[in-house]
């Protein structure tokens, strides 16, 4: 078999100072020169002779695979490894700082679904114009064309300007196109957790598709291990920018969801870690009991608060707190947020907490990912996934399993009311 | 039998980019049909859009600078001149303005799908062309009424005319929009900055105004291409060639140097949007 993707001593290295959002103006550095002169030459100067370090940080880093040409390949580590990065090397979106990639063919991502689409022009306008954005020539969009339609149900609003498209259409239609790329090598990066669920299943399932037919390689980032081992034969593991793991799937997920349970039940970051943007941050999250006490494990019959500090840094948004609880194969359980409230879009920290009833969670290990973001229009100022990790455990003197004698099966386990009467 | 794509660190300029600049010549045809797309989709509105501006743009001049100001324009009923220089001046300046917003105004496809840049700058200044070939017709609707025949040069003349105002905003615009990457409250001086260029462009006044300090007007790439085509339009001076000739060098050098900027930012845009 023939390589499809051979990567060598790959790094990405990026630099602090050109973060998103901190942009210079150019209003300030003229201030500075005139205002002293002498202090920006020096500056300069030393920048220059390399005296004052530029932060660096490398977000990839001694990056070595060989990927065969049909091999669907998962990826996985925690926030901030590294995965979005060498999967924006590979499509090229920006490039890397050291090493070389070889790729056979071509390349797509379900990421760029809809890039371009400009919401003047009619879906049939917007299916050549998005496809060519996409890479496909004249030709291959003109012998697709009909599938696309087929595809997408919008064939009666063909003509009409995508601006008037519900959301749904919208993306079924950008999902069509998409999903006729027929490329050679199919990047896949996690379908963000607080995406639209319709586009999600989509995506999911158009992989599972792909991945039938033969000789397309896949490379697939998701923080969902059962999606994970249900596609991939090998998996990557990426940890702090280098691979810490890469081989069968089985072995691979065993050893990060073994690392993962591990982490404790009270997080901290600190100041330059924070997650967030420019408009909220995360300083610290933790599980507690009733007395707002830390608990290092709860049990089953217990409140359980999982508690978090942000900071809103910015007036203009109502940033709205809110977590998603997962098992540590990546199955949500559920999600919950707090109520709107103008009072949340006031700048300062907040300390917020979930409250999970009593006797709502089965025993095992769950993985709390908690995001703030504002609605409308959305956007998502922090999403930290795992950010903590706690266990339910049965308690032994009260408990429901009693009568069964053995793991009620279920992430949750609700103690819901029942009527039973006997005529 | 499927091709290789190699990624390596980006250099600042290598022959490759020709040929994939080539290689993406189709995509920068979409980017065009889209904006001439989405403009004209209302034909009459974006006729007449296309039409407006340099109309009343001339106008306005006419009355300010050649009936109350009494301008000189070389024996030129006024309107026409300064049309004939509103004509290029507007194809430069919006050429300019559409080149220097080419990286940020495109982040959402940039950080999502590769291809070559700079086929966003590039298809931005050809859209440009269309609104150049409308506006013209209110020219010739002038010669006709001013019964001017123009010497048949300007046939000959007019893709040079053209093509060095194309380089010479490409070259401007590409240096424009790192700078605009780099300091993003650039964008809103922009609009001024390009406005203050019309008035060291002999577009309302004769290059000949100037007097002995008329080579500092021919430092600037446009004073060449206006006054060419005044001369081609209306016979008042033999075109000077030699003017041209310095004209095509400084907006060859303009580009080189936009290019360079424009590819050192292109290597980390899409980390810092
Ligand atoms: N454009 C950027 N500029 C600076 N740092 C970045 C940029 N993009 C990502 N990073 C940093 O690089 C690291 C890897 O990020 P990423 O590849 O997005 O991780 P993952 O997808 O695994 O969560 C993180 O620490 C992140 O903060
Ligand atoms: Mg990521």
């Amino acid at each position: 078999m023939t390589n499809s993707i051979e990567i060598k001593n790959i790094g990405k290295k990026y630099n602090i100072t050109h973060q998103r959002g901190s942009y210079v103006s150019l209003r300030d550095v003229i201030t500075n020169i005139l205002k002293n002169p002498f202090k920006h030459a020096k500056h300069k100067a030393k920048q220059i002779l390399g005296k004052i370090e530029n932060e660096e940080f490398w977000a990839l880093k001694d990056i070595n695979l060989t990927i065969k040409k049909g091999e669907i390949i998962g990826i996985i580590g925690a926030n901030g490894a590294g995965k979005s990065t060498l999967l924006k090397l590979l499509s090229r979106i920006t490039p890397p700082t050291t090493g070389e990639i070889k790729l056979s063919g071509r390349v797509a991502s379900l990421l760029e679904v809809g890039t371009g689409f400009h919401p003047e022009l009619t879906g049939r306008e917007n299916i050549f114009l998005n496809g060519a954005i996409l890479g496909m020539t004249k030709k291959e969009i003109v012998e697709r064309f009909d599938d696309i339609v087929e595809f997408s149900g919008v064939k009666q609003f063909l003509d009409t300007p995508v601006k008037r498209y519900s959301s749904g259409m919208y993306v079924r239609l950008a999902f069509a196109v998409a999903a006729h790329m027929e490329p050679d090598i199919l990047i896949v990066d996690e379908v963000l957790a607080v995406g639209d669920a319709e586009f999600q299943k989509k995506s999911l399932g158009k992989l599972d598709e792909v991945s039938k037919s033969e000789g397309r390689t896949i490379l697939f980032v998701s923080h969902n291990m059962a999606a994970i081992q249900k596609l991939c034969k090998k998996t990557i593991l990426l940890e702090k920018g280098r691979i810490e793991m890469f081989g069968d799937t089985e072995k691979v997920v065993d050893h990060y969801v073994t690392k993962i349970g591990s982490r404790g039940t009270e997080m901290r970051w600190e100041k330059n870690e924070t997650p967030g943007d420019d408009v909220a941050i995360l300083h610290s999250a933790r599980i507690i009991n009733e007395n707002r006490d830390k608990i290092p494990f709860a049990t089953a019959n217990q409140k359980i608060g999982v508690e978090f500090v942000y900071e809103v840094l910015k007036d203009g948004y109502i940033p709205i707190p809110n977590i998603h609880i997962f098992t540590p194969t990546g199955e949500r359980a559920f999600m919950s947020h707090e109520e709107y409230d103008k009072k949340l879009g006031a700048v300062g920290k907040h300390r917020t907490t979930m409250w999970i009833p009593e006797n709502l969670l089965n025993d095992g290990t769950y993985v709390a990912q908690i995001v703030v973001s504002t609605m409308k229009p959305l956007r998502i100022h922090l999403s930290q996934q795992e950010a903590l990790v706690f266990s339910v455990v049965e308690d032994i003197m009260n408990s429901q399993k009693n009568d069964f004698n053995q793991k009620v099966p279920g992430v949750v386990r609700p103690r819901l009311k029942w009527e039973t009467v006997q005529f | 039998m499927s091709k290789i794509t190699l990624i390596k660190p980006k250099k600042t300029f290598s022959f490759e980019d020709i040929k994939e600049l080539w290689k993406y010549r189709e995509l920068a045809y979409f980017f065009v049909w889209r904006d001439i797309k989405v403009k004209y989709k209302q034909t009459f509105v974006g006729i007449s859009w296309a039409i407006f501006q340099p109309f009343v743009a001339m106008v306005v001049f006419s009355v300010f600078f050649g009936t109350l100001a009494k301008m000189p324009s070389d024996g030129i009923p006024y309107p026409i001149f300064v049309y004939s220089g509103l004509l290029f001046w507007q194809f430069f300046s919006s050429a300019l303005s559409e080149t220097s917003n080419s990286l940020v105004g495109n982040a959402g496809i940039i950080t999502k799908v590769y291809f070559p840049r700079l086929i966003l700058p590039i298809s931005g200044v050809v859209t440009k062309f269309v609104d150049f070939g409308i506006a013209s017709l209110i020219l010739v609707g002038l010669m006709f009424y001013y019964n001017i025949t123009p010497s048949p040069i300007i046939l000959l003349i007019l893709p040079l005319l053209l093509l060095i105002t194309f380089i010479a905003a490409m070259g401007g615009g590409l240096f424009l929009a790192s700078i605009n990457v780099k300091y993003r409250d650039v964008r809103y001086v922009l609009p001024y900055f390009i406005q203050m260029l019309l008035f060291v462009t002999p577009v309302i006044y004769p290059a000949s105004i100037a007097g002995k300090w008329s080579f500092l007007l021919a430092l600037n790439p446009m004073t060449g291409v206006i006054k060419a085509s005044r001369a081609a339009l209306f016979g008042t001076e033999p075109i000077n060639w030699e003017l041209l000739g310095i004209s095509l060098i400084a907006v060859l050098i303009l580009l080189a140097i936009g290019i360079i900027f424009f590819k050192k930012t292109e290597r980390y845009f899409a980390d810092i949007v």
